[in-house]
């Protein structure tokens, strides 16, 4: 059997890696809004005991 | 065998039905009561946060969905309704459905932790144990209740909703949660009394089948009744309003002479209408619950605004 490049089993299952990859990429996208939501509202607070030895 | 294009099956699944084990009709209702919880609250989140919360509610519901569609995949099989899913028809291997169900269970409980609260995602844990071990694996096949147990883990989302915005169950959240409960067995029963050879051939015990289609008429309208009460005593709470009450006091009037229509019907009337009651009380009952959780999310969207529940009046 000649070696091709592209198999048709390629192309079927370019669809579903392409899906998982836009899902992949907006899972990061969300993950990070979610963190700069949280971290810029102000309640995420550092534990005491790193505050004091900081400040 | 090193040749990466050996296969052992002629169909290779696409996303379409990894999606289709999600139960994507389950997820949009999931969606829509999961949202009204969470906008009835008293206290709101940012929009990115509910947003990602009812995502990650969806996403345990379709969890939920999958581990359901691998359990069941034998009566799935010989049901007409079900013999198109993704399992029984060849086209997802089961075990590829147990993964995917496991997997996004995880994924939807901690991100839900994380952009919620742990109460919340605690709730979201219960549910999925509840539909797929309690209700799959245990109670669908050995009790004629079943569809009373599999209505409290649909009933879970809008309070999952509600305890996302505020951290604790409210008297609103669990009123919202019997909402579903109790509108859930008339709505299946009904379907049962005119898809009937379905669940004879699984062998799944419906009411109809155990305990006869009488008996399974006298529990719609038992159900009804009781739904009657709780719905228009909702609209006395602060999820409710005017317009809820008005919504209401309609949908409820007109699903008990539903109810109580097929209650006096025999087999004998049935059929020479081709159960054109039935049908007709189970289209109500599909609208009856879109149009309930429309008013309590009207009813919120119009309290910026000075209007909406009872304060204004």
């Amino acid at each position: 059997m000649a070696l091709r490049p592209e198999h048709e089993l390629h192309q079927r299952r370019k669809g579903r890696n392409v899906g998982v990859g836009l899902l992949l990429v907006s899972f990061i996208v969300l993950v990070f809004a979610l963190t700069f939501v949280k971290v810029t509202r102000g309640d995420f607070e550092l534990p005491n005991a790193q505050t004091g030895a900081n400040g | 065998m090193t040749d990466a294009t050996h296969i052992t099956r002629d169909y290779e699944p696409t996303m379409g039905d990894y999606f289709a084990l999600l139960k994507p009709r389950v997820m949009s209702l999931v969606v829509f009561t999961a949202f009204v919880g969470l906008l009835a609250a008293p206290v709101s989140l940012h929009p990115v946060e509910a947003f990602a919360s009812i995502l990650f509610i969806a996403i345990g519901a379709g969890a939920s969905g999958a581990l359901n569609m691998w359990w069941d995949a034998d009566i799935d099989a010989v049901m007409r309704r079900t013999v198109k899913r993704p399992i029984p028809s060849g086209r997802v291997a089961p075990g590829e459905a147990l993964a995917l169900g496991v997997g996004l269970s995880g994924l939807s409980v901690v991100m839900l932790a994380l952009a919620a609260n742990l109460m919340a995602a605690a709730l979201l844990a219960f549910t999925i144990f509840f539909y797929a071990v309690v209700y799959s694996m245990w109670l669908k096949r050995s009790t004629p209740q079943n569809i009373v147990i599999g209505g409290a883990a649909g009933a879970f989302p809008p309070m999952i909703g509600w305890v996302c915005a505020t951290g604790s169950i409210g008297i609103e959240a669990w009123l919202m949660f019997a909402l579903i409960f109790m509108w859930t067995p008339p709505h299946f029963w009904a379907l049962a009394l005119f898809m009937r050879s379905d669940y004879d051939d699984a062998k799944v015990p419906m009411l109809t089948v155990t305990h006869g289609r009488r008996a399974t008429r006298n529990h719609i309208l038992g159900y009804t009744v009781l739904l009657f009460i709780l719905a228009i005593g909702t609209a006395f709470t602060s999820v409710g309003g005017l317009v809820y009450l008005t919504c209401a006091a309609v949908l409820n009037s007109m699903f008990l002479i539903g109810a109580v229509r097929i209650w006096q019907r025999d087999e004998d009337a049935s059929e020479a209408d081709n159960f054109a009651a039935e049908r007709r009380f189970f289209k109500l009952s599909l609208l009856y619950l879109f149009l309930h959780f429309g008013a309590i999310l009207f009813e919120a969207a119009m309290k910026p605004f000075g209007l909406g529940g009872w304060g204004w009046l």
